[in-house]
């Protein structure tokens, strides 16, 4: 049935690219040829090994950080008052703006990008893991507290199992978030990457190119979700299947 | 092993600012050993005196003295297991220095063997239940805490569950606090019953069963339910 989804897309395609000629939309040969010509020079390697890598930094920051300051303030009143106006308000600024102000205030360096795609994600985590803190069962906390559970145990086995779906919640709408902003960043104000590619590929209109570029991109995206993404969230919710 | 418990007063204040007393007056001493029933009707406060003896609720007026650290095994009213952890894995996280015999014997006695592997949704209330008596006794309890555990299970499986509960005190003498509102439960397995009053609960009656659990015949049993009764009866 994905095959056929698959098919029935670049068939589509076909059509279209004849319809409308491919001087606005190319036909997929035309397509995999320029893809082909950058894995041969080996650029689409070192761009998409460019881009993947300020996704994985970003991203791995901005979990850390999101689930830390989430959890504190799912347990801790005062912190969640403090924080909450921070919250709405990183919530609610334009991804772009981030970007531009970080880097006029930190250059166009690497760590002004992933600082600015990292920010963008962060208050989504910080959402989702205070939702989960909140729902902890205080039932299964006072049993770990009656049979004096040591603290890191008690985490590890009472409370990480409970914040696992909203965890995984996390990572999965962060990376489509990252996804989509890692690229902007990347146009805005880095040498390489799969963003700044495309960014040449619009000055040049040069469309094979800039249609190789996004599809490689959305082939590593789609594996990455299914190889990674899906088989981690199967692996924590085992013990529901196994009751269900 | 010893436990002294004098507690002058606990009262709530709920939402709407208005304060209501749950206990008065409560003071009593367990030994090493003793098995203490609290019988009370069901709401008249015997949970809260629950928490009050584990440490989870510490705002009420009165003082507990105990040897500390104290060990204390529970049993929760509902069995409070892990979902995401098999039966065994739920023992070992309160009792991580479990040896295997003792483990074993304990799964043995209350007909776990075969449940080892499975994961809490899997198992009926009495068998989640008795893997909660499981974790209790498995860490060797100073203190052994039993808050209705018997309650919402059918007759014959209550009798059952009760009987294994006699053999496992019987086995090593631990000092025990059973709360229940069942007269069958504290005349099965109490050698002090404490008969509470309704809310605010204080002790009306402290009757001793003289005769050893496993000693007392049908006959024993009835007669000293009929005491019990009584008075309950008489004090509403």
């Amino acid at each position: 049935m994905r095959l056929l989804s698959v098919a029935v897309l670049v068939i589509s395609w076909w059509i279209a690219a004849i319809t409308l000629g491919s001087a606005k939309l190319p036909a997929p040969p035309e397509v995999l040829e320029a893809m082909l010509n950058e894995a041969r020079s080996g650029a689409l390697f070192v761009n998409l090994g460019a881009t993947l890598a300020r996704v994985a930094l970003s991203f791995v920051l901005a979990m850390t950080l999101g689930a830390a300051i989430g959890y504190w303030m799912g347990r801790v009143r005062l912190a969640d008052q403090f924080g909450d106006p921070w919250l709405i308000l990183l919530l609610n600024l334009p991804a772009l703006v981030v970007i531009v102000l970080a880097y006029i205030w930190a250059g166009l360096t690497e760590a002004a990008a992933i600082a600015a795609i990292a920010i963008n994600k962060l208050p989504t985590a910080v959402v989702t893991l205070r939702e989960g803190t909140r729902a902890l069962d205080p039932a299964l906390d006072e049993m770990a507290a009656v049979f004096a559970v040591p603290r890191g145990r008690a985490f590890r086995h009472v409370v990480l199992p409970q914040l696992a779906p909203y965890i995984a919640a996390a990572a999965r709408s962060g990376l489509a978030l990252i996804w989509k902003i890692v690229l902007v960043a990347e146009y805005l104000g880095r040498p390489n990457g799969i963003g700044f590619e495309i960014g040449v590929a619009f000055q040049l209109f040069d469309i094979p190119l800039l249609l190789a570029y996004s599809l490689s991109f959305a082939v590593v995206v789609f594996m990455i979700e299914t190889a990674l993404v899906r088989p981690f969230e199967t692996r924590i919710s085992r013990w529901r299947l196994r009751a269900a | 092993m010893r436990l002294d418990v004098d507690i002058s007063g606990k009262a709530f204040t709920n939402a709407a600012g208005k304060r209501s007393e749950v206990l008065r007056n409560i003071a009593f001493s367990l030994v090493q050993g003793e098995v203490a029933v609290f019988l009370g009707p069901s709401g008249c406060g015997k949970t809260t005196l629950v928490r009050i003896l584990t440490g989870l609720d510490r705002d009420y007026q009165g003082r507990l003295s105990h040897p500390s650290p104290l060990r204390i095994g529970m049993v929760f009213q509902e069995p409070r297991l892990l979902p995401w952890r098999s039966v065994e894995d739920n023992v070992r996280l309160a009792a991580p220095d479990v040896d295997a015999a003792r483990l074993s014997s304990l799964f043995e006695v209350l007909e776990l063997s075969a449940h080892r592997a499975h994961f809490p949704g899997e198992l009926s209330l009495g068998l989640a239940r008795r893997v909660a008596l499981a974790r209790a006794l498995a860490i060797e309890p100073d203190f052994l805490v039993l808050d209705e555990p018997l309650v919402s299970l059918d007759a014959a499986l209550a009798a059952r569950l009760r009987a294994q509960i006699a053999t496992l005190l019987d086995g090593r003498p631990i000092m025990t606090l059973l709360v229940t509102h069942s007269l069958e439960d504290a005349v099965r397995l109490g050698d002090r019953v404490f008969l509470l009053s309704a809310r605010p609960a204080s002790i009306l009656h402290v009757i001793p069963i003289a005769k050893p659990r496993s000693a007392r015949s049908d006959a024993d049993i009835r007669e000293t339910r009929h005491d019990l009764a009584r008075l309950c009866l008489t004090d509403g």
